[in-house]
């Protein structure tokens, strides 16, 4: 209980910061009429809007107005688009957390039977040929991963039309198909480091004392890595995926510019260059509502996996 | 043994469902495209169009406060007022059936077509149309439009099918600025998001930075467009757009760079026009150096138009002299293209001349989501390192420079494309007169001041014309900015589709657009 | 040769690290190289030499100004090094000295420096970074000091830990017996043992700064075009690889993946020389 609340009260200020932190970042680099006008209008007209939209009002008081608006479940409005911005970011959400999801499960059904099998035969040929690609791939950037994927599949062999996104609404399966490659190229790097650490997690345990015990009342390697070693060497990979999972949202960010996914990274981008305050504020703070939901939810499954911290 | 088959099993197990994953996926994938987009086979699976657009419809749908130049450029197919541009630069009559103007040149009475509909089903009638022009007075965000309607005096409902116009002066302009006034029902409130207009195409919906969908409106007044229905699809990064047309994603994409329609499918062709912007390095005559007109000129004669048109545009482009470009084939004159040719010996001269022999450093502002004035820019630094003036290209935010640049007037050079809001001449040309707002240079000139107000206070087209080219010339003489090209437009077309027409204005008429398979 | 058991215990030869060090001195060399010297001047153009593949006179091919990509990918790399460099610099300097402080001392001031860690590094930093970059704009300093910032809780993190690890040990209790200050014994006893762990802590971070730059780069908010950074170059490269003129980013990005790779091959191999703890 004591350890969700000291997680509670980080979060809270974490969510603080960052929305003070966005808050500020508009007011010095200067509000969004100018461009909501575009270049025939006068400097009476730019004027007359920031005044309108509440912009010659002192920061703290927007500040105070876009905090209590927002605990009141209002985002407000986009100012670019004229729409509510909970609307407009609601549409967004669900490809890139579909997108995340993709790459999470890609990264977990690759990573545990690699890393598995790579313990398996350490030092056999199968587990330095995973070692050295695991380097090779730790390596490449996922946007450069993003490049190769759609010049070799959406390119050469035609298995995506590059551009060609479908929403949700309109063809789930399509939807799901053009994902694919974007999610391939955000899961590659974690996934790599998942083996590594996998690997050298269960070598580890396979290496403490309860195992010299089990091989000595007669389990084979193989009872001893399914039957013991397995279950305490994925503690520590579920700790390093939750921190993957918000790589994989930062990564999303950028493999939905390469692939143009429309998602919620592309909305953030677009929304920080035209100065769409309310947007932005709003995705940040979802983003790290999302980020802390999922360090909780790993949390819940480290004390599963774990009877010690169960039993105590 | 045992452990052997079932590491064996693992790895195949691993495997396939790696390699399930992709076929599937895949399939998928390729399966969703055929059945949404017509590409490859040419012949469309419905009568649909899907057009790739570079910028999302991201600021307000209202005819009268929509700001982006991509924004106008499309909903022009869903608003129209009393006259209409059509391709050549002439009105023509729209909602309008005619129009009889006064012997004072004062008074317009305009005879609306009978049957037209708005996009809601409501008709069109008097009522709408002098909303329409009072909305406009009030609200619009364009400076020349709303300056050109500060002297309507008034307009009246005369009956259910005529208005009059009245105005304080006579402007021959006049039918330019209708044309900017779009017809909108009285009494609907939701423009900005929702258009509601008369055009060819209704606003079906728009999903940010995906797409913004377009259905043939059945009961136009005029004739039907061809295709039943237009998806704009959205492609922010330039790479993204590329990619898309790689593809076959889209049927057709306007304002390409030469080097972007490159080594495309078999399926595209391509054409050119051009952009009708004046894309120039603008100098801030009221900041130093600049303010010295040898140091303007010797920057005219350091820099090689025709190097920067085979640099960024394989030679494409039309050289500009002044602040006109040749769409406008009345004002625009071709002799000031080669007032400054390329001559680094009578730069430096002049330089020295200004008390700069050893040249200066500068910096070049442009804003960076537009690809050809970056790179123009960054080879006009180039050039005029040749001369001894250091530039230094720094990239700016499309909104910082217009508060920084535009507006703040704070900056030293910068490259930009002005376009032209209407077909006037005004349009470009006002802006450079010695009080407007929209003056970023600061450039002054008595002598243009008043060859303007002389030009708009006479009606007849020929003195006026004269007018406004000796206006252009002491543009290029005093050399307010180097002016360099009216930008190639690339369009790349499916070639199964006909109808496609360049304007001079920045629009994308789609009713024209069929497929002729 | 009988099969190890544990991965982590030092084969004979340590590849990881002599591959990544002779990777990384090849780059760092290029890199120093290019600062002096380049096969032609990265900004100049040339309009009749324009997109040419890779070619005798130009190893990488040219750009659509014709300028040379081997040129420019030589002072990209600098300009890259150069970011990462000082951001490893600030946070690697000033995450040490927060982490040995809290982790020494403890107290209040630790749970409190810690929990302002944990907020930051709870948020994927490329958006905070993002966020903040909106602020203070484009440009090269800008972006060294906003990752220099980032980067300094997982320096301090490390260094807390051994240094509340390495408080309890003998040497230390003898040397503070001695009446040895606690600065003095921070600095002149304590640090040189955490080499160890703070050396492959260093690459990695060096990793994620070169990881970072190009990521923000790439996004159009990273340096300007002035100082093209290989993260920009491959961003424009991306264009040519969809005309079927692949090498200009295939050369770019692979340079990016040389210079992550040598600093992932070294922090490796630094971890595999330490002993298990």
């Amino acid at each position: 209980m004591k350890y969700l609340i000291k997680k509670l009260c980080t979060l809270i200020i974490t969510l603080f910061i960052l929305s003070l932190l966005a808050f500020s970042a508009f007011s010095i680099i200067g509000d969004p009429a100018a461009s909501m006008l575009g270049t025939n209008a006068t400097p009476e007209q730019v004027a007359q809007l920031r005044h309108e939209l509440g912009f010659d009002r002192p920061l703290l008081v927007q500040y105070g107005d876009w905090l209590s608006g927002f605990l009141r479940g209002d985002m407000g409005t986009s100012y670019s688009y004229s729409l509510p911005v909970s609307g407009m970011v609601l549409e967004k959400l669900p490809t890139t957390f579909v997108l995340t999801l993709m790459a999470l499960a890609l990264n977990v059904a690759a990573a545990i039977p690699l890393g598995i099998a790579a313990a398996r035969y350490a030092g056999g040929l199968f587990d330095r040929v995973v070692t050295v690609l695991n380097q090779v791939i730790m390596s490449i950037p996922p946007f450069f991963t993003g490049i190769l994927l759609t010049c070799l599949f959406g390119l050469v062999f035609r298995l995506f039309t590059p551009g060609a996104f479908v929403s949700y609404a309109e063809n789930p399966w399509g939807f799901l198909g053009y994902l694919f490659f974007p999610a391939l190229s955000i899961a590659a790097p974690r996934t790599a480091m998942t083996v590594k650490l996998l690997r050298s997690s269960i070598l580890e345990q396979l290496g403490q004392d309860y195992i010299r015990t089990a091989y000595s009342r007669g389990s084979s390697r193989t009872m001893a890595l399914w039957g013991h070693a397995l279950r305490n060497a994925l503690i520590p990979v579920i700790t390093f995926t939750a921190v993957s999972v918000a790589e994989m949202v930062a990564g999303s960010i950028v493999v939905e510019q390469v692939f143009s996914v429309p998602g919620i990274g592309r909305l953030l981008l677009a929304s920080i260059s035209s100065r769409d305050f309310p947007v932005v504020q709003a995705i940040v703070v979802i983003l790290a509502l999302w980020v802390a939901a999922v360090n909780l939810l790993a949390d819940v499954l480290y004390q599963y996996a774990d009877p010690r911290i169960r039993l105590s | 043994m045992r452990t052997r088959t079932l590491a064996l099993f693992l790895s195949a197990a691993v495997m396939s469902t790696a390699l399930c994953g992709c076929g599937g996926q895949g399939t998928a994938g390729t399966g969703s495209d055929g059945a949404n987009t017509s590409q490859t086979g040419g012949e469309p699976p419905a009568n649909e169009l899907t057009v790739g657009i570079a910028q999302d419809l991201g600021d307000s749908l209202d005819p009268f406060t929509m700001t982006a130049a991509g924004t106008r450029e499309i909903l022009f197919n869903v608003y129209e007022g009393l006259y209409k541009p059509d391709a050549s630069g002439d009105f023509i009559p729209a909602l309008a059936e005619d129009c009889a103007i006064s012997e004072d040149a004062l008074t317009y009475t305009f005879t609306l077509r009978d049957g037209v509909q708005f996009h809601n089903g409501t008709a069109m009638d008097a009522e709408d149309v002098v909303y329409s022009f009072n909305t406009c007075a009030a609200t619009s965000v364009d400076s020349s439009l709303s300056a050109a309607l500060a002297d309507l005096v008034s307009a009246d409902v005369v009956d259910e099918r005529t208005v009059a116009v009245t105005l304080a002066a006579p402007n021959s302009d006049f039918l330019a600025y209708v044309s900017s006034v779009y017809v909108v029902p009285d009494d609907y409130d939701g423009q900005t998001t929702a258009p509601v207009g008369t055009g060819p195409f209704r606003f079906v919906s728009r999903s940010v930075q995906e797409n913004v969908i377009l259905e043939r409106f059945d009961r136009y007044w005029g004739e039907a467009a061809k295709v039943d229905k237009v998806t704009c699809k959205i492609y922010e990064d330039g790479n993204a757009l590329m990619t898309a047309l790689n593809g076959g994603a889209v049927d057709l994409v306007c304002h390409l760079t030469t080097s972007q329609v490159q080594g495309l499918g078999e399926q595209y062709q391509v054409l050119e026009g051009t952009m009708n912007l004046v894309q120039a390095l603008y100098l801030n005559n009221a900041a130093a150096p600049f303010d010295d007109v040898r140091v303007r000129q010797a920057l005219c004669y350091a820099v090689d138009v025709d190097a920067v048109l085979d640099l960024t545009a394989d030679g494409h482009g039309t050289k500009l002299g002044s602040s006109m470009y040749p769409a406008f084939t009345k004002y625009f004159d071709d002799s000031l293209t080669d007032l400054y040719p390329h001559d680094p010996e009578k730069a430096r001269a002049l330089l020295a001349e200004a008390g700069y022999p050893d040249g200066f450093s500068m910096t070049i502002t442009v804003p960076s989501n537009y690809t050809p004035h970056v790179d123009t820019a960054l080879v006009l630094a180039e050039q005029l390192a040749a001369v001894g003036i250091q530039a230094q290209v720094v990239e700016v935010e499309w909104n910082t420079w217009l508060t920084d640049v535009y507006q703040g007037r704070n900056f030293e050079t910068t490259v930009v494309g002005f376009d032209a809001a209407n077909l006037t001449a005004n349009a470009l040309l006002q802006r450079w007169t010695s009080g407007a707002g929209k003056n970023m240079i600061s450039f002054q000139s008595s002598e243009y001041d008043a060859l303007l107000e002389q030009a708009n206070a006479i009606t007849d087209d020929g003195d006026r014309t004269s007018l406004f080219r000796q206006a252009e010339r002491v543009l290029a003489e005093e050399a307010a900015n180097v002016y360099i090209q009216d930008l190639a437009d690339m369009v790349v077309i499916n070639k199964s589709l006909t109808g496609f027409q360049f304007y001079p204005l920045y629009v994308l008429d789609l009713s024209q657009i069929a497929w002729t398979a | 040769m009988k099969k190890r058991l544990s991965g982590r215990a030092a084969g004979p030869t340590n590849w990881f690290l002599y591959l990544g060090a002779a990777i990384t001195l090849v780059m760092a060399a290029l890199t120093v190289l290019g600062c002096f010297w380049t096969p032609y001047d990265p900004g100049a153009m040339d309009s009749l030499s324009k997109a040419l593949p890779p070619c005798p006179a130009h190893w990488m091919g040219t750009d659509n100004f014709g300028r040379d990509i081997f040129s420019r990918a030589l002072q990209g790399m600098g300009a890259t090094l150069f970011i990462s460099l000082c951001v490893v610099a600030i946070s690697g300097a000033a995450g040490t000295a927060i982490g040995a402080v809290t982790g020494y001392f403890g107290g209040w001031g630790d749970e409190i420096l810690m929990r302002i860690c944990d907020a930051i590094t709870a948020f994927p930093s490329i958006l905070l970074a993002l966020v903040i970059l909106a602020i203070l704009g484009p440009g090269k300093w800008n972006v060294i000091g906003v990752l220099g910032i980032l980067f300094i809780p997982s320096f301090a993190r490390v260094a807390r830990g051994e240094f509340a690890r390495c408080r309890t040990l003998n040497y230390v209790k003898s040397a503070r017996l001695m009446g040895a200050g606690p600065w003095r014994i921070m600095v002149r006893h304590i640090l040189p043992n955490t080499a160890p762990v703070l050396l492959p802590a260093v690459s990695i971070g060096f990793n994620n700064a070169v990881l970072a730059e190009a990521s923000m780069s790439f996004l159009g908010i990273g340096v300007g075009p002035a100082d093209a950074s290989l993260g920009r170059m491959l961003s424009d490269g991306q264009s040519y690889l969809l005309r079927g003129l692949p090498w200009y980013a295939l050369c770019v990005g692979g340079t990016i993946v040389l210079l992550i790779l040598g600093f992932s091959l070294l922090g490796e191999g630094l971890q595999r020389r330490k002993p298990a703890f």
